[in-house]
C-alpha cells in the first residue's frame, strides 16, 4: 500500500514534476503578495513593502526546496537537475563525451551481437510448442545424430517415454510447377512429423502418419511460409494444385505457418514431402535396410512426468534388444538426448563452446571499456577538484556531488548502448536476412533477430558499465577537502606509487593483449588451414556437378554416359587430367562404411576393423585432384564389374589395418556385404569429413564397381576437371561441352578452392572474422586507454617537464620521466594479458584448425603488435612533452 | 518585537493544525491566524512554514485545494482530514500533559523533592 502510494506520487512526479513546482512557486509568490499588501496597508511605499516581505520571508531558495522534499522523494526532480547538468558539463568538453560515447558503443554494440547469437542460437527454445520437452535422440558413444529407418520405427513404437517420435532426412531435388525446374532443398519427413511437434497448417492442411502406405504412396507437398510467398506469391489456391518433382506429380497440400521453418536452425527447407516417397526424390529407397543410417534426426516432446535419464533408460533397453535382435546392422546402440536445434552436439557442442568463448571475449571488451572510461572519469574528477571543492565549501553535501557524477555516467554509458544497440540490431537483421553459400548447398540461414531479451540485456549492461566506471572517482571525490584544494590548487599534491587509475590501465591492456592473442591465434590457424594438406589440391582445380538421374540415365548406361564424359572433357585444350567422384572430400560431410580384415568371419558391427569414409571414383581421379598415390597403381576403365574388386586406400587406412603402407599392396579387406577386396594402391592421407578432424582411415573403389552412384543429393555426381586455363574461359569450354553432349543434363560449376572456402573454410572464417574484430576492438580500445593515459600525465606535468628541460635535461629524460610510467605499465599488462590469452586459446583449437597458441609467430605478432600499440598511443604525447618550452611555461601561472 | 518567543521543535505542525482547525485557510492565512491566536508571542520565519504544512499535507492530515483568496488570487487552501483531527486532539492532549508536568517541575520548591 505504501509503496504503491509511493510509486503513484513518483509517476504523478515524473509526469507533472515541473506544473507542481510551479504550484509550489506560485503558493510562495502568493504568501510574499499577502504580505506586502498587508505591509502597504500599514504605510509603507510598495516597493519597500515588497522588500521587507521578501526578508520577513527568509530564504526563499531554501524553503522551496525543502517544501519540495516535503512534499515526498523529488528523486525526480533531482534527476532531471543531475541530468541538466551533466549535459552541460559535457557540452562543454564534447572530446571527452564523443570518446566516451563511442568507446561504449563499441563495446556494448558488441556484447549484443554477440549475446544476440547467443540467444538466438542457443538459449532461445524452438518455435514450437513445449519446445522445452522435445528432445532429439543421439547415437552411440560419438553421438551420432543419424538413424536409419527401421531403427527409427523401433525407437517410435517400442519406447514409453515420449509422445510420440518423428524423423526426418534433408534432400535436393528439382521442382517443376510448369516448365520452369528449378534445383529445391527439401525435408523428408516420417508422416507423423507435423502431429508430432504439435504445428497447425497456416493454409490446407498437413499430412498424417495415416496417409504413409507403403513406399510412393504419399505424393504430397507442405510448403515453407518463406518459400509460398517468394514462389507462389501467396496465392491461396496453391492448395490441392499438382507440380512435379522430379517428374514425379505431387499434390501440394497446405502452408506451414510462417514461424516454422523446420527444427534446424540454420538450415530452411522449401517445403517438406513425406519420407516414405524416398525413392521419387532421391532415386532410391533405404528405409527399409537396417545398417543404413540415413535419417537425419529423431525426436519427439517427452511425456509429461518423464525425466530425461528415464527417457534414456527406456531408449537404452530397447538398443540392447535391437543390437541382440539385429547383431549384423546394430553395434553401439546407446542413446542420449540432445536439443534438436543446432543438430545436436555435432553442431551445437563447438558452437556452443565457440559462443561461449566469445561471449566471454566480449565481456572482457565490455570491462576494458569501463576500466578506460573510469580512468577518463578519474582523470576528469582530478581536473574538474577544484569545482568539487567549491561546491563542498558552498554547502552542497558530498552525495549530492557524487550523485550528479553518477547521473553523467550512466548518461553516457545509455548513449552510448543506445548506438552501440542500434548498430548492433542492424548488424543482426543484417546477419538474419544473410543467406551463405545460396548457389551450392541448402539455403544456410543465421536467424537471429534481435528479441526484448537483447535489448534488455544491452540496457542493463551498459547501466552496469555506467555505474561501474562512474563509480572509480568516488573515493577521490569523498576525499576531496575543500580548504586544501581551494589554497593550493592542484599541483602541490604528492603523486602517489600506484593509483587506481595505474590498476585501471594495465588491466585494461592485459585484456586488450588477451584479445590480441586470441585473434592473431584465429588468423594464424586459419592461414594455416588454408595451407594446410588437404590430400588433394585445390587450386586449378573446377568441380563441375551433374546428375545422371536427373537427366534420365540409370542402371548400366550411367557407366558409358560417365567414360564418354570424361573423354569429352579430358579432350578440352588446356585440362590436364579428368576424374569423377560421388562426392568430393570436404563436402558438407561424407560417406563412411565399416570393413573387416580378410580373417575376420564375423561380420558384426562389432568386430569391424575400421570405419572408413568411401569415395567412389573413375580412373583418373587421383590426377584430377592432385592426390599424391604413395605406392601400387591408380584405377583403369578395366576395373569394372567383371573384374576382381579392388581399392585404393590411404595411409591411415593401411597403417590400421594391415599395420604398414607399403605391406598393403596387394592384401585383402572385407565389406560388412562379405565382399573381399584387394588393395592396388595407396594414396597420401587427407582431410574428408571436416578440417579439424584427426587422420581417418578412407578407401577410394572404382565408379564402375559400386552398385549405385550415391553421392550428394543434387549432384549424383563430380567431375573434377585440372586445368591451369582462366576459370571462366574454362567454364564456358566445359558447358558448351556438355551441352553438346547433352543439352538436359543439369551442370553446376566452381572452382574447388572457392567451394572449400564455402563449405569446410566456412565456420573457421566465421570465427576469425568474429575474433579478429575483437582483437581490433581491444586494439582500439587499448590505444585510447593508454593515449589518455599518456596525454594526461604529460599535460600535469608539463611544468614539472619544463623545469627539467630548463635545467638541461635531455630528450631520454624528458621521454622517461613522462612516459615511463604508461610505457612500463604496458608492458606489464601486456605480459599478463599474453599469458591470459595464450591459455584461453586453446577452446579455440576445436573450431579453427590449426590454432595453436604455441607458435612463436603469434608470440612475435602479440609482442610486435601491443609494442606498435603503445608507440601510437604514446607519439602525440610524447611529441608534446619533447616540445615543452620551459620560458613559456615558467611564465604561466 | 521583544517579546517573541522561539518555537520548540515539532511544535509548528501542532500550531499549524490548530489553526486550520478553526476553518480552511491558506498559506499566508495560516501564519496571520497563529499571531493571532497566539498574541503574537511566537516567532516564526514565514517561509519556514511551508515545509511544514507540505509534510503534514503528505501524512495525510492536511488536505489542500485551489481556491481563491480574499483579493481574487489563485490560493491553495488548507483545511483538516479527519486524521489530521485525531492527530490534533492527540497532540493538544500530550502538549497540555506535558506542559503540567514541566510547569509542575519548574514550579516544585527544593525541599519537597
Amino acid at each position: 500500500m505504501k509503496i504503491l502510494g509511493w510509486f503513484r506520487s513518483v509517476v504523478a512526479k515524473l509526469f507533472r514534476g515541473s506544473a507542481l513546482a510551479d504550484d509550489t512557486d506560485e503558493e510562495l509568490r502568493l504568501h510574499i503578495q499577502l504580505r506586502a499588501d498587508d505591509l502597504e496597508r500599514s504605510g509603507l511605499p510598495r516597493a519597500e513593502a515588497e522588500r521587507r516581505a521578501r526578508i520577513e520571508f527568509g530564504a526563499y531558495e531554501r524553503y522551496r526546496e525543502e517544501s519540495h522534499e516535503a512534499l515526498g522523494a523529488n528523486f525526480i526532480e533531482t534527476l532531471v537537475q543531475d541530468i541538466r547538468f551533466s549535459l552541460r558539463l559535457l557540452r562543454k568538453s564534447p572530446g571527452f563525451a564523443a570518446v566516451a560515447v563511442f568507446t561504449l558503443a563499441l563495446a556494448i554494440g558488441a556484447n549484443a551481437v554477440v549475446f544476440g547469437v547467443l540467444n538466438a542460437l542457443i538459449l532461445r527454445p524452438l518455435n514450437v510448442p513445449y519446445a522445452q520437452s522435445l528432445f532429439a535422440i543421439e547415437r552411440g558413444q560419438d553421438r551420432a545424430i543419424n538413424h536409419s529407418y527401421p531403427d527409427y520405427a523401433d525407437l517410435r513404437d517400442r519406447n514409453r517415454s515420449f509422445e510420440d517420435l518423428a524423423a526426418y532426412n534433408v534432400a535436393g531435388a528439382v521442382l517443376d510447377t510448369g516448365n520452369n525446374a528449378a534445383p529445391v532443398w527439401l525435408m523428408e519427413v516420417t508422416g507423423n512429423y507435423f502431429d508430432a511437434l504439435g504445428i497447425q497448417p497456416f493454409l490446407g492442411r498437413f499430412f498424417h502418419r495415416s496417409d504413409e502406405r507403403g513406399p510412393n504412396s504419399a505424393p504430397y507437398i507442405v510448403l515453407t511460409y518463406p518459400y509460398w510467398h517468394t514462389h507462389f506469391q501467396d496465392d491461396h489456391g496453391v492448395v490441392g494444385r499438382t507440380v512435379q518433382l522430379n517428374k514425379h506429380a505431387f499434390t501440394i497440400l497446405g502452408v506451414a505457418p510462417p514461424g516454422f521453418q523446420g527444427t534446424l536452425l540454420f538450415l530452411a527447407p522449401d517445403f517438406w514431402v513425406p519420407i516414405v516417397n524416398q525413392e521419387q526424390v532421391e532415386g532410391l529407397n533405404v528405409l527399409n535396410e537396417r545398417g543404413n543410417r540415413g535419417i537425419l534426426m529423431v525426436m519427439g516432446h517427452l511425456k509429461p512426468g518423464v525425466t530425461q535419464a528415464q527417457a534414456v533408460a527406456d531408449l537404452n533397453s530397447i538398443g540392447e534388444y535391437l543390437k541382440k535382435t539385429y547383431p549384423k546392422d546394430d553395434g553401439d546402440m546407446t542413446f542420449s538426448l540432445t536439443t534438436p536445434a543446432l543438430a545436436g552436439d555435432w553442431l551445437g557442442g563447438p558452437m556452443q563452446q565457440f559462443l561461449a568463448g566469445l561471449m566471454l571475449l566480449a565481456g572482457l571488451i565490455l570491462l576494458a571499456a569501463c576500466a578506460n572510461l573510469g580512468s577518463l572519469f578519474a582523470a576528469r574528477a582530478a581536473d574538474r577538484s577544484r569545482e568539487i571543492a567549491l561546491r563542498l565549501a558552498l554547502g552542497s553535501s558530498r552525495r549530492r556531488i557524487l550523485r550528479q557524477v553518477f547521473t553523467e555516467a550512466v548518461l553516457i554509458s545509455l548513449a552510448g548502448g543506445a548506438i552501440g544497440l542500434l548498430g548492433s540490431a542492424a548488424l543482426l537483421h543484417e546477419l538474419s536476412a544473410w543467406r551463405p553459400l545460396s548457389t551450392t548447398a541448402p539455403t544456410m540461414r543465421v536467424p537471429v533477430d534481435p528479441d526484448a531479451k537483447v535489448y534488455l540485456v544491452a540496457l542493463l549492461l551498459a547501466i552496469a558499465s555506467g555505474v561501474l566506471f562512474g563509480a572509480v572517482p568516488v573515493r577521490q571525490i569523498l576525499r576531496t577537502n575543500p580548504y586544501e584544494v581551494v589554497k593550493a590548487g592542484l599541483s602541490g599534491r604528492v603523486v602517489k606509487r600506484i593509483t587506481v587509475r595505474d590498476m585501471l590501465l594495465m588491466a585494461q591492456i592485459a585484456i586488450c593483449a588477451v584479445l590480441v592473442t586470441s585473434s592473431m591465434v584465429a588468423v594464424r590457424g586459419l592461414v594455416r588451414s588454408l595451407h594446410s594438406n588437404f590430400g588433394f589440391e585445390p587450386k586449378h582445380a573446377m568441380l563441375v556437378g551433374t546428375s545422371f538421374s536427373m537427366a534420365g540415365y540409370g542402371g548400366d548406361s550411367m557407366a558409358a554416359v560417365q567414360k564418354r564424359l570424361i573423354d569429352f572433357l579430358q579432350n578440352i585444350t588446356g585440362v590436364q587430367a579428368v576424374g569423377s567422384v560421388d562426392r568430393p572430400q570436404l563436402y558438407f560431410g561424407a560417406n563412411s562404411a565399416i570393413v573387416f580384415t580378410d580373417k575376420t568371419a564375423d561380420l558384426t558391427p562389432s568386430h569391424a576393423a575400421a570405419e572408413a569414409m568411401t569415395y567412389n571414383v573413375s580412373p583418373g581421379y587421383f590426377d584430377a585432384a592432385g592426390s599424391g598415390l604413395l605406392a601400387g597403381r591408380s584405377f583403369t576403365w578395366h576395373d569394372d564389374e567383371n573384374a576382381p574388386r579392388v581399392a585404393v586406400v590411404n595411409r591411415e587406412f593401411a597403417v590400421k589395418i594391415f599395420g604398414s603402407a607399403t605391406g598393403a599392396i596387394g592384401r585383402y579387406f572385407k565389406k560388412r556385404d562379405g565382399t573381399r577386396i584387394q588393395v592396388v594402391g595407396i594414396v597420401e592421407d587427407g582431410k574428408y569429413a571436416s578440417i579439424t578432424e584427426a587422420p581417418q582411415p578412407a578407401m577410394f573403389l572404382p565408379a564402375l564397381q559400386s552398385p549405385y552412384i550415391r553421392g550428394t543429393h543434387m549432384n549424383d555426381i563430380t567431375f573434377v576437371v585440372r586445368s591451369e586455363r582462366d576459370p571462366q574461359q574454362l567454364s564456358a569450354a566445359i558447358k558448351s561441352t556438355l551441352a553438346e553432349l547433352d543439352p538436359g543434363m543439369p551442370v553446376t560449376l566452381r572452382m574447388w578452392d572457392k567451394e572449400l572456402n564455402d563449405s569446410a573454410l566456412f565456420a573457421s572464417r566465421i570465427a576469425t572474422m568474429a575474433l579478429g574484430v575483437l582483437g581490433l576492438m581491444g586494439a582500439a580500445l587499448s590505444i585510447t586507454g593508454i593515449f589518455g593515459m599518456a596525454a594526461y600525465s604529460v599535460s600535469k606535468r608539463l611544468r614539472e617537464l619544463g623545469i627539467r628541460v630548463a635545467l638541461g635535461a635531455q630528450r631520454k629524460e624528458v621521454l622517461e620521466a613522462a612516459l615511463g610510467r604508461p610505457f612500463r605499465l604496458l608492458v606489464f599488462g601486456s605480459a599478463a594479458g599474453l599469458v591470459l590469452g595464450l591459455l584461453g586459446t586453446r577452446v579455440l583449437a576445436y573450431i579453427v584448425y590449426g590454432a595453436t597458441p604455441r607458435d612463436p609467430l603469434v608470440l612475435t605478432g602479440v609482442v610486435l603488435a601491443m609494442a606498435l600499440l603503445g608507440l601510437v598511443a604514446t607519439w602525440i604525447p610524447a611529441q608534446r612533452a619533447l616540445s615543452v618550452n620551459p620560458l613559456i611555461l615558467l611564465r604561466e601561472e | 518585537m521583544p517579546d517573541q518567543a522561539q518555537l520548540l521543535p515539532g511544535t509548528l505542525d501542532l500550531l499549524i493544525l490548530r489553526a486550520v482547525s478553526l476553518g480552511p485557510l491558506h498559506g499566508y492565512g495560516i501564519l496571520l491566524r497563529i499571531a493571532q491566536i497566539s498574541g503574537n508571542a511566537l516567532l516564526v520565519e514565514q517561509g519556514a512554514l511551508y515545509p511544514g504544512l507540505f509534510r503534514l499535507v503528505r501524512q495525510g492530515l492536511l488536505k489542500a485545494s485551489w481556491g481563491t483568496s480574499e483579493n481574487n488570487r489563485r490560493a491553495k487552501f488548507y483545511e483538516l482530514t479527519a486524521a489530521g483531527r485525531r492527530r490534533l486532539r492527540e497532540e493538544t492532549d500530550n502538549w497540555n500533559r506535558l506542559a503540567t508536568a514541566i510547569g509542575a517541575a519548574l514550579a516544585a520548591q527544593p525541599e519537597e523533592a
